[in-house]
Order: C-alpha cells, then sequence, then structure tokens
C-alpha cells in the first residue's frame, strides 16, 4: 500500500516519534508490511515542482491513494479560509487540500492529537481556528463533515497521542496493510482500540503507591501523582506503561503525571497541568468507572493502612526503605 | 533584469513548511523571499494560563527542538523565580538536551541534507554511487544506521524524561526523577554505543582525531566515513562559494550550567568576539503578516493580520540585533567558542562551513555528555522546591540545534500575561525589515546557480538546508 503523509498545523514531533521504531526501525518495518510512502515531509527526496505535480495526480485520480496520513491539525482561520497555512509553493490551503485529497484515499489516518481533535495547536484562545481532520475537540465534524467516510468506508482513523507511540502508528498501518482493521477496531473516538483499551495506569509502576493513596506532594518525589499533582493515567487510554517509550521510558516512569494527551481537549485541562483540582480536599477527577462512595470507602481504607515503607518512599525521591526480607520456611 | 520567478515548494526535509520565492537572472538567484507558510499564534495560546503551563504548552511548538523548548521555559520560570535548577538536576538537565541537539544533528546530516547528493542530476559524478548506496533517501546504509543510532540514543531520554519529544521532566527546580547508579552505568552504554556509531560511520576514526583538524586546509583532506564523502562533494561541487551567511554570528551560550555555558556566548564579527547585548533585540514586522512596531520581546506583540497585505510575505517577524542580522546555529556556537576549525571558517565557506560547524559539535557534544554522565553524583537531591512568584517576569535563553532560542515572559497575579518567542530559524530565515535589509538564508541565496531547466534549483537545496530550518519554531 502507499502512504502520502501530510504535515499540517503541527510540530512535526509524531514523525519525529516515528523515526524511534525499533525491532525492526521503520524502513525496514514499512517494507517488511508492503507499506511505502509516495512522499513524506522529513524523508523523500522529492521537493518542489515534483510534488505538486504528483499531488496533482492524487487529485485527479490519476494516482491511486491508499492511504492519506495527516499529522497537525489544520487550520481554518482566518475567518474560514485557512489562509494562516498554506501548502507552499501552492496557493492553496492545506484545509482545502486535505478536504480535496480526503476522498480519493482507501484510508485517512490523523496522526496525532492535533490532528485527530484539535489538540495543542487550538489551545487557548485557538488563534488559527485549528480543528482535527474529522473532530472538533470531542465532537465529530472537523476539517472533514462528520458523515465523511473514506473509500474503505471507515470514518478518519484517530492515532491520538502527544505525540504517538512510534508502535501505534506503524501497527495501525501494518493493520491496515493486512486488510484486518475495522470499525470494531475503533473506540468511541475513533482510536485504534489495541493501544485504546488500556489506561495508562496499567502497568503503571506507581501502582503500588496508588493502591495506599501513598501520593507525591512535588514532583520528583516517588508515590503516586494523583492525590496532587494533576495526574490522570487512571482515566487517560493508551498503553504507555505496558510497551513503554524511548526504551524503558514512560511520562509517570520519569516522575511527571499523565497528562491525557490521547484525549480530546486534553489541551484544555481547566487547572494547571501538574495540580489536581480538589473539591473539599477529595481530588475531582476520579476514576471513571467507579462508583466514588466505593472508591473513597477503599481510599480511606487503604491509606490507613499504608505500610511504613510505602508511605515513606512515597515522598522521597528514591527508595528509602527497601521491600523486607521474605526467608524461605524451612 | 529578472529573466524569471520561481516559487518553490512544498520544500521538504525541512522541519515544518517553507516557501521560497526566486527571482532569476543570467542564470543565478538575483533575489530570495523566504516564506514561513503557518501560522500557529503560540505566544496568543499562552496568555491566561498559568506560568508552569508554558512547561507543557511549549515544548509542543516543536517536535524536534522539543527539549530545547522545554529548557528555555523551565530557566525562564527559575529566572522570575530568582531560583536554578538543583546543581545535579541541572547536569540531567543538559544531558537530555545535549542527547536532542546531537540526535537533531546527525537527523540532519543523514535524512534532510545528504540525500540531494544521491539525486540523479549528479549521475556520472565520482562520488555519486557512493552517494546512492550510503544517502538515497529512505534507502541509503548511512540512513538506516543513523536511525537505529538515533532511537538508541534516546533510550537516555525514554529513561530521564519518559519520552521523546515532549517531557515534562526539566522544572525550574531541577528534574522530576532521580537517576540511580544503575541508571548512570546503563545510560552509559548507550553513550558508548552512539560513539561507537559516530567513530565507524560518520567520522570513522576517533573524534578526537576529527576535532584535531585546525583549518580548512586539513579538512579539505579528511577522507574516511561519510564526513569524508561529504568533503570530497563540497570540493567538487565547489559547496564553499555557495551560500555564504551574512558574516555575523550569535550564540546565548550552549548549555547554560550555574559554572557558566559548555559552549561560549557572543556576537562574532570580523574575528571578534563581543557579548551578546541581548537588550538590542528588535522583531521587525516591516515584511512579516503582523501588525505592530519593532519592539523588544518584553514589549513585543503578535498580532497577525489576518488580511495578509503587503509588503508583508511571511508569518515570520524579522529579528534584529543591534539593527543588523546575524546567523544562528551550530557553526556559529563553535565559531563563539573558538574551535580552531570553525574559526578558520568564518567567512568565504558557506554551506560548506555550516555542515563542518555541525560535525564539529557532533563530536564535541559526544564528549561533552560522556563527561556529564560521569560527573553526576547519584547520592545529591535532583529537584530543589521552587516558587514561581505570582507577578513577574522571567528570561530563558538556551541554544536549541538550529541556534539561539530565548521565551521572554511575564506573569500577573498567577496569570501569563506576556510570553514572547524568538527561535533560531526566526532568524535564520527572518523577511526583510524596514530598511530593506533581507533574512540571512535570503541573503545567502542570492547569486546560487540556476540550470535553465530546473524548477526547483538544487543549489538552492543545498544551501536552505545547510541551515537547518525548522520551520515550526520560526513562527510558532
Amino acid at each position: 500500500m502507499n502512504i502520502l503523509w501530510l504535515q499540517s498545523a503541527g510540530c512535526g514531533g509524531c514523525t519525529m516519534s516515528l523515526l524511534c521504531a525499533e525491532t525492526p526501525g521503520l524502513f525496514d518495518l514499512l517494507e517488511g508490511a508492503g507499506l511505502s510512502f509516495l512522499w513524506h515531509p522529513t524523508l523523500s527526496e522529492a521537493t518542489g515542482a515534483e510534488v505538486f505535480g504528483m499531488l496533482r495526480d492524487i487529485e485527479d485520480g490519476t494516482l491511486p491513494l491508499d492511504i492519506l496520513c495527516v499529522e497537525g491539525s489544520i487550520v481554518r482561520g482566518p475567518a474560514g479560509t485557512g489562509r494562516f497555512h498554506i501548502l507552499s509553493g501552492t496557493g492553496r490551503s492545506m484545509l482545502d487540500w486535505v478536504q480535496s485529497l480526503a476522498p480519493r484515499a482507501q484510508h485517512v489516518v490523523a496522526v496525532g492529537t492535533c490532528a485527530t481533535y484539535g489538540g495543542v495547536t487550538s489551545a487557548g484562545e485557538n488563534p488559527a481556528d485549528a480543528v482535527g481532520v474529522q473532530y472538533e475537540g470531542a465532537e465529530m465534524g472537523g476539517a472533514l463533515d462528520k458523515t465523511f467516510r473514506s473509500r474503505s468506508g471507515l470514518p478518519v482513523i484517530n492515532i491520538a497521542g502527544c505525540p504517538t507511540h512510534p508502535d501505534w502508528v506503524t501497527e495501525t498501518l501494518m493493520l491496515l496493510a493486512s486488510g484486518t482493521f475495522g470499525l470494531d477496531n475503533m473506540d468511541g473516538f475513533g482510536r485504534p482500540r489495541f493501544y485504546a483499551d488500556h489506561l495508562v495506569h496499567h502497568a503503571c509502576p506507581k501502582n503500588e503507591f496508588y493502591e495506599y493513596k501513598a501520593s507525591a506532594t512535588q514532583l520528583s518525589e516517588m508515590g503516586c501523582m494523583m492525590e496532587n499533582l494533576g495526574c490522570v493515567g487512571t482515566q487517560a487510554v493508551g498503553d504507555c506503561n505496558i510497551r513503554s517509550w524511548n526504551g524503558e521510558g514512560s511520562c509517570t516512569r520519569a516522575g511527571y503525571p499523565c497528562i491525557n494527551c490521547t484525549a480530546p481537549e486534553f489541551e484544555e485541562p481547566g487547572h494547571g497541568f501538574t495540580e489536581t483540582p480538589k473539591f473539599a480536599g477529595i481530588p475531582v477527577g476520579l476514576p471513571t468507572d467507579m462508583p466514588k462512595a466505593w472508591f473513597m470507602a477503599l481510599a480511606s481504607l487503604s491509606k490507613a493502612a499504608t505500610p511504613r515503607r510505602i508511605g515513606v518512599n512515597a515522598t522521597a525521591d528514591r527508595t528509602v526503605v527497601p521491600p523486607s526480607l521474605q526467608k524461605p520456611k524451612s | 533584469m529578472t529573466d524569471r520567478q520561481l516559487l518553490v515548494g512544498p520544500f521538504n526535509r525541512v522541519e515544518g513548511d517553507l516557501e521560497l520565492k526566486l527571482d532569476i537572472s543570467n542564470g543565478k538567484v538575483s533575489a530570495a523571499y523566504a516564506n514561513s507558510p503557518l501560522f500557529r499564534g503560540f505566544e496568543r495560546m499562552l496568555l491566561g494560563m498559568k506560568p508552569s503551563d508554558a512547561l507543557t504548552i511549549t515544548p509542543r511548538i516543536c517536535g524536534i527542538c522539543s527539549i530545547s523548548q522545554s529548557a528555555a521555559a523551565a530557566f525562564g520560570l527559575a529566572d522570575a523565580a530568582g531560583a536554578g535548577l538543583a546543581r545535579e538536576g541541572e547536569k540531567v538537565a543538559t544531558l537530555l538536551h545535549a542527547v536532542e541537539n546531537v540526535a537533531d544533528h546527525i537527523t540532519h546530516f543523514n535524512l534532510f541534507f545528504m540525500p540531494d547528493f544521491a539525486r540523479a542530476k549528479y549521475e556520472g559524478r565520482s562520488w555519486h554511487a557512493e552517494a546512492v548506496a550510503r544517502f538515497t533517501a529512505e534507502k541509503g546504509s548511512s540512513l538506516h544506521q543513523t536511525v537505529a543510532a538515533r532511537a538508541e540514543l534516546l533510550h537516555i531520554v525514554g529513561l530521564l524524561g519518559g519520552k521523546w519529544p515532549h517531557t515534562l521532566a526539566i522544572q525550574p527546580g531541577g528534574v522530576t526523577r532521580a537517576p540511580t547508579a544503575r541508571d548512570i552505568i546503563r545510560m552509559g552504554a548507550s553513550l558508548k554505543a552512539f560513539r561507537k556509531y559516530l567513530e565507524e560511520r560518520l567520522f570513522a576514526a576517533p573524534l578526537e582525531t576529527f576535532l584535531s583538524l585546525s583549518n580548512s586546509g586539513e579538512l579539505e583532506s579528511w577522507t574516511s566515513g561519510d564526513a569524508g564523502l561529504f568533503v570530497r562533494i563540497a570540493n567538487e561541487l565547489g559547496l564553499s562559494e555557495m551560500g555564504e551567511g551574512p558574516g555575523r554570528y550569535m550564540s546565548y551560550g550552549a548549555y547554560p550550567m550555574s559554572t557558566g555555558p559548555l559552549f561560549a556566548a557572543g556576537r562574532w564579527a570580523d574575528g571578534v568576539v563581543s557579548p551578546v547585548e541581548t537588550e538590542a533585540i528588535r522583531e521587525d514586522v516591516s515584511y512579516a503578516w503582523m501588525l505592530g512596531d519593532a519592539l523588544h520581546p518584553t514589549e513585543g506583540q503578535t498580532l497577525p493580520d489576518a488580511e495578509m497585505r503587503e509588503p508583508g510575505y511571511s508569518w515570520c517577524k524579522a529579528p534584529r540585533l543591534g539593527g543588523q542580522t546575524v546567523e544562528v546555529g551550530a557553526m556559529a556556537r563553535q565559531i563563539v567558542d573558538g574551535h580552531p576549525l570553525a574559526v578558520s571558517m568564518a567567512t568565504g565557506k558557506g554551506v560548506l562551513g555550516r555542515i563542518t560547524g555541525r560535525l564539529i559539535e557532533i563530536a564535541r557534544t559526544q564528549i561533552v555528555m560522556e563527561e556529564l554522565l560521569a560527573s553526576i553524583d547519584v547520592g545529591q537531591r535532583f529537584m530543589d522546591r521552587v516558587v514561581v512568584p505570582e507577578n513577574g517576569e522571567g528570561v530563558g535563553l538556551v541554544e536549541a540545534a538550529r541556534g539561539s532560542l530565548g521565551h521572554w515572559m511575564k506573569f500577573e497575579d498567577g496569570e501569563i500575561v506576556s510570553y514572547q518567542i524568538i527561535a533560531p530559524t526566526t532568524w535564520n530565515f527572518s523577511p526583510r525589515d524596514a530598511s530593506g535589509v533581507a533574512g540571512p538564508v535570503e541573503a545567502a541565496l542570492v547569486g546560487a546557480p540556476v540550470d535553465p531547466d530546473e524548477e526547483t534549483p538544487v543549489s538552492v537545496q543545498h544551501i536552505v538546508r545547510s541551515f537547518d530550518p525548522c520551520m515550526v519554531c520560526t513562527v510558532h
């Protein structure tokens, strides 16, 4: 399958992340799956007139397109013209190009939270009037109408994440190439379920602290970051702590909170990113699928039962009290 | 007398979107106009946010200079608080930043710059078959090896910073994870592997041998590794005769640690290094689609002209230092820092000089990273408590891979009321200013040879890519 990759109004970080794919690396992986770039702005040789010609060939149907990947949000400003981003050398807005090319593609894939829902490019006053390819925040209908379906019959596939994990992108592309990816494989926000059925909380190394609500009081402490530091890993979708990033990394492993970057409108949490809003001393954002009263009851019980090891380590920047030794029973 | 005009774009293998308008006369570029065609408006988005939110938002200006943005924001917040990073935390922050910078440099050389020499245009050149084997876009053996080495190097960011890009690990008081002795040993293994890649592939020689070159004559006889192939190509194509910059260089000083920057700060012109007087910076908007006056970033505004009126032709403002253009980047840093090879190539070396500056910096940064890692004392604190004031102002100045990056911020009642950013490529790819003086790349393109049948002149591509522009940072 061929891929046309366009970089719209974003930071390019999803491509930079994609290049971190390992075992195998990006180029070998794509080749092995029978995937090739018609053009990618970071990777391809072709520039300028050659690319413009290719875009026109896709547009008029002489060059069939299998997968259109869009990275970055689509800007509609100023005043709905899209001229805050003219695709260079073409005199036409990226908004216009995406609307024109998407119906030609077998599949349309939005890569990253800017492309999926608007993301950080739509933060604050949203100066450029940025939206996602098929969503505006959590609402369907973005640069493309909510009724849009690509030639495969699927809506836009939303690989959300800021940035996206390289494997989320490569595995989605490989599933598409294998012909086994369908509507059932997407969640309610269009995200591939192979990673969106997990929570960032799953396999978080701070889980033992979470069990006892043994909380960090400031960044650099080892405890759970839900109570004080804005972590929403118990609500955020992503297998970040299961598969890990750049070797053995993840946000929570590095000691800072999950900010829910796979979700629509994560850029507007309504409070500081590293602060937990509270009402009467109780965090507002508790796990979504658990009765609040049960959560509170369990939390107060487990807090009371916190082992010293966990309580001390929670507010330390390294393990101060190691696990106690278990002698084998003779 | 202009023979023809070219509109060049989409311009790829640069980070982000770039459009060039070229006037061609007598087979050469006679005038160039650089347009940064994307406006997102980060400086406006930040208004009303909490100061600490800049640590989440500003790295997302750029997916390739993300840690640079993060560091500038953290230093700015620390400056406002009258504090600094905990000493060991500062080392970790510097290591994170150095990894990003060197990863960017090898990405640029292998994925962005060199593939142009594998083009069919150069068929028949003595080095072409070698360039095709190593540097064909997506396929060349050097590209593959570089992507693997880069991914492995970035494990250091995975370990200390959680992921790359877009880490929140760097904070005004230090870093969020205290590394253990085991972590240090593990990262040491990553650094050794990276040195091996550099010494087997890029330089095919000990880094120290390359760094002992002291003038361009010695460089011209360097033959080993991918660097040697580049030198051979540059000699034959005369890359030193194309793309001459303004001859004025600036660096804020790379890795501004409490003991001083690891690569010196300064402004270099005519062989003399003087302090960078940041108060003499103005962002001119005469030819930008921006409203307002030429102002210092502490007073600066970002008021896009929705009408996109002439004479504006870019969303990029035009920063000037004391009214003059300056070139920023790896070459600037190495000249200001006084590396003999860089200094010997400060003028008259065009594209060759700029790429050489980056090669010098790759080798030196590897050594910096090794020394930093060895110096980290895992028994110490990596973060101090720093309270950012509700009212105040701060400045964060760093050196990103592509050059000088500054964040100027003001807070009132716990909210950001002003946040101005001047990125490296804002300097290098600025449009003309009120005096009609062209930006550095615009001036560097004048004289570039253009064949009659070329729509996207390859000489223009070499010159533009030699600057390693980051267009997403440029306008932000």
